[in-house]
């Protein structure tokens, strides 16, 4: 039994190294993928997803990063490929100035009748 | 006086939710990647599905003016209803069909070749999927006329029709 627990803690801490030394590469796959929606099961990020599109794309931002681009130049290539879409942080343009521009917009809104009140009370 | 101004904003707010809600019922939120016309193909080292031998996007792509690049797998039941279709396409000589077996077992896509004919001139193989995403694939069976200067110059994404064969005969010609 003893030696059973010793195994169990043994196997934890392997799986924990593994983790925490997990390679780099694996780790830019993760994140690109985080920032990825699947076409497929919309709804889900390609890294959610296990259709086999999102498995093929994992594999293909993979074999990107071993080329040696850069997460910016993947996200382009994608982007060209399959159209602003595929990407939840999209970038700013006239499609999606709204999206940027409104909660900024509605920010200093907000700002201004935050001050106004309190200018307002002063007098 | 206060409250009346609120109220009817409250209800202005209210129904403008309501209606583009209401709208967005009617609209269809599936997406459909934007088909990018003359998008340029990107170089590839591929597997040819009969020889096994490495072969590049060059060797493929050479020696004709058009070129059909057909996505399709053993396994996919849509793949069948288009194989008419190819069969057709690949009597038009001005046109080079390129297969690209996705993600299959060679030994049944064999069987599908002997049982419905093989319409391309070359098969190359995308087991990891990876290839048909350098394509801007998404999807199985997916198809993609290119022209001689290597630009996807359209895409039919699903089964071909006998309008889908209309359109590349006219565009060919």
């Amino acid at each position: 039994m003893k030696l059973y627990k010793i195994f169990f803690v043994l196997f934890v801490m392997l799986n924990f190294f593994s983790i925490s030394f997990a390679d780099k590469n694996d780790q830019l796959t993760i994140k690109i993928s985080k920032n990825l929606r699947c076409l497929i099961c919309q709804g889900q990020s390609i890294y959610d997803s296990q259709s086999d599109f999102a498995v093929s794309m994992k594999i293909l931002i993979n074999k990107k990063i071993e080329q040696g681009l850069s997460e910016k130049e993947i996200y382009e290539l994608l982007k060209d490929k399959y159209g602003e879409w595929i990407v939840y942080d999209t970038s700013f343009n006239k499609n999606t100035f709204i999206l940027w521009g409104l909660p900024v917009l509605l920010f200093f809104l907000g700002g201004a009748i935050i001050l106004r009140k309190l200018v307002f009370r002063k007098v | 006086m206060k409250n009346k101004i609120l109220i009817i904003l409250l209800v202005f707010f209210l129904s403008f939710c309501f209606f583009v809600l209401f709208k967005s019922l009617e609209s269809s939120n599936i997406y459909v990647p934007e088909k990018k016309e003359d998008r340029q193909l990107a170089e590839f080292v591929s597997e040819d599905f009969f020889t096994k031998k490495k072969i590049t996007s060059n060797e493929i792509f050479q020696g004709s003016d058009y070129y059909i690049l057909n996505i399709w797998a053993s396994w996919c039941a849509p793949c069948r209803k288009e194989h008419p279709q190819l069969m057709e396409l690949s009597k038009n000589s001005s046109i080079k069909l390129v297969g690209l077996n996705y993600k299959d077992n060679p030994k049944k896509a064999k069987k599908l070749l002997k049982e419905l004919g093989n319409p391309f001139s070359i098969i190359i193989v995308d087991q990891s999927g990876t290839l048909s995403i350098e394509f801007g694939g998404y999807g199985i069976p997916e198809t993609f006329l290119i022209n001689k200067d290597k630009k996807i110059i359209k895409t039919f994404i699903g089964n071909l029709s006998n309008d889908s064969v209309r359109q590349i005969n006219s565009i060919v010609k």
